[in-house]
């Protein structure tokens, strides 16, 4: 205890710093007890009451649940395709070229990020309705909106991928008679790669767990975070904490998956040398 | 990029910044100016189905900051409490991973952006359980006479202002550890050289250097957090809403397109005003 407590002592902002992180696992944690939670004895959806592994089992049980969880995932990957390749080419574009309108592109770039949800969602509800298009909200509308507020966050995130890249390599490889397609493909692409991954897995979180654009702009399609928010007033069904759990697991295993292709690629370069 | 050059001409970076532009052109600021007409319509002509006809109703605007400006000083003032306290959690967690993490640095930032995945609405819902009336800490807090016998932390300001601050801390840490990051740590041990106090060393030398990222963090998490209203739906009672409810409900149930989209303007301007101050600081491109 005596050696902790001067652990504690020497490294004072690392521990506040761990229990900062702590307070921010809070509802993770309980999200993960929830998922083995009976319900079924009581209605108080909001204490433990028994465990059980139903929830895990059957974790389509709920009406809807699913059908809602696959509209996101659905609307999630298409939107961050095209976010991600809209951003990636504007990226491009302003680090790599001076051009006529770069700081205004910048400045709008910059705005929906600096816009709150509700004005943004509100906005594009006034403008479908205003086109007509009041009636057939839904999939395509939503989808609209999603890849709207992603591009700002795929470019910004490419953007300093490829501001950090060392110009030497490419010019390296056209001495070595690499045309440009060639340094392209081989040098530059593979380089900013890393960026471009981080800002479609960036894409697809911020598309899933969107809630106050979607719920505007969505007439009667019923996206994951849509269900959980019906559920909520009525008390939420136990298998949400199961995906909760579920996606936290899947993305971690990805970022983490990520990070040892990284380190072994860097290593085989290293022995490669 | 030569060889796009080659292809297209001098217009190459036209060909690669378009589709961001055209979308963002058609979906974000032909929407805004959609908002400004739709706020200047006659609420009685029009219909959410039919859409309305721009007939330069200011009085909307009057009307509209009558009726909710205790639900625009409410957001301002819960926001601005919540952006605190974020700044504070999140400024000890940003030094620890950018100063004395060591190898465990990568582990601690992942850590940081892991929790985002699971949705934030079951994770805010699971808030409800954690502040419960019959929960650990509600017990706990009335066990040390702290809170009263019937006294609750659920549908309180407090429990929609934590909401928040959890929600929008992740938003807050990220730029300010990008900033501290960037700090050579020679600079505080030439300042200890030199004599320096700790408390010293951060007002003169860390504080001054991470202002970029005190004002990024700031601003992306008082925005978000100004419009929000899931936080004082799921965690707060009648009397904590804010301006992100009283919009929701005009857009949705009450189906009043122009006084909602004069309330979005008026809440726009206010943050926009805001920013600007903000931006003449530090600049846009040290924002993003």
């Amino acid at each position: 205890m005596t050696r902790l407590g001067s652990w504690i002592g020497k490294h004072l902002m690392l521990t506040l710093g761990i229990l900062v992180l702590l307070y921010m696992y809070i509802p993770n944690f309980i999200v993960a007890l929830m998922s083995f939670n009976d319900s079924s004895e009581s209605r108080n959806l909001y204490q433990f009451q028994s465990f059980t592994w139903d929830n895990w089992l059957n974790p389509c049980a709920p009406q809807g649940m699913c059908e809602s969880l696959r509209v996101s995932i659905s609307i999630g990957l298409l939107a961050t395709l095209g976010a991600t390749i809209i951003g990636t080419l504007a990226a491009f574009a302003l680090v790599r070229h001076r051009f006529e309108g770069r700081s205004t592109m910048n400045l709008v770039l910059f705005l929906p990020m600096a816009t709150p949800e509700i004005v943004m969602g509100s906005s594009l509800l006034a403008l479908f309705v205003a086109a007509g298009f009041g009636g057939q909200l839904g999939f395509w509308t939503i989808l609209i909106a999603h890849i709207m507020f992603c591009i700002s966050f795929v470019v910004v995130t490419v953007r300093s991928r490829l501001a950090g890249l060392d110009s030497n390599l490419e010019k390296a490889a056209s001495d070595l008679y690499a045309n440009e397609w060639q340094t392209f493909w081989r040098i530059t692409f593979p380089l900013v790669f890393p960026g471009i991954l981080s800002a479609a897995l960036l894409a697809f979180s911020l598309s899933f767990d969107d809630f106050i654009i979607t719920n505007l702009n969505s007439g009667t399609t019923v996206t994951f975070p849509m269900f959980v928010w019906g559920a909520a007033q009525r008390g939420v069904p136990m298998q949400v904490n199961v995906i909760g759990t579920l996606m936290f697991l899947v993305a971690l295993a990805i970022v983490i998956g990520g990070e040892v292709a990284n380190r072994r690629r860097a290593k085989g370069r290293a022995a490669a040398l | 990029m030569e060889a796009l050059q080659r292809v297209f001409g001098k217009n190459a970076a036209y060909y690669l910044i378009g589709p961001a532009a055209i979308w963002l052109a058609v979906f974000f600021l032909f929407p805004m100016l959609s908002l400004l007409t739709t706020s200047l319509s006659d609420p009685a002509t029009g219909s959410p189905i039919n859409g309305y006809t721009l007939t330069w109703r200011v009085q909307n605007y009057v009307e509209a900051l009558g009726d909710y400006w205790p639900y625009m000083m409410r957001s301002l003032l819960y926001a601005g409490i919540a952006t605190i306290l974020c700044l504070v959690l999140g400024y000890v967690l940003a030094y620890a991973i950018a100063f004395k993490a060591g190898r465990w640095k990568t582990v601690m930032l992942v850590l940081v952006i892991a929790p985002f995945f699971t949705s934030f609405l079951v994770r805010t819902l699971s808030w409800k359980l954690i502040l419960a009336d019959n929960g650990f800490i509600v017990n706990t807090l009335q066990t040390l006479h702290i809170l009263g016998e019937d006294g609750r932390l659920l549908a309180t300001p407090f429990a929609v202002i934590m909401g928040l601050t959890y929600n929008f801390l992740p938003f807050t840490i990220l730029p300010l550890y990008t900033s501290l990051e960037k700090i050579d740590p020679k600079l505080n041990e030439a300042a200890a050289d030199l004599y320096a106090s700790p408390f010293q060393r951060f007002t003169k030398v860390i504080w001054p250097l991470s202002l970029p990222g005190v004002v990024g963090g700031t601003l992306l998490t008082f925005i978000p957090a100004t419009g929000d209203y899931i936080n004082a739906s799921l965690l707060g009672s009648p009397n904590t809403q804010m301006v992100g409810n009283k919009i929701q409900q005009l857009f949705t149930t009450a189906g009043d397109y122009p006084h909602a989209a004069a309330l979005s303007v008026i809440l726009m301007v206010i943050i926009v005003g805001m920013v600007l101050v903000y931006v003449r600081r530090a600049g846009t491109e040290e924002l993003l």
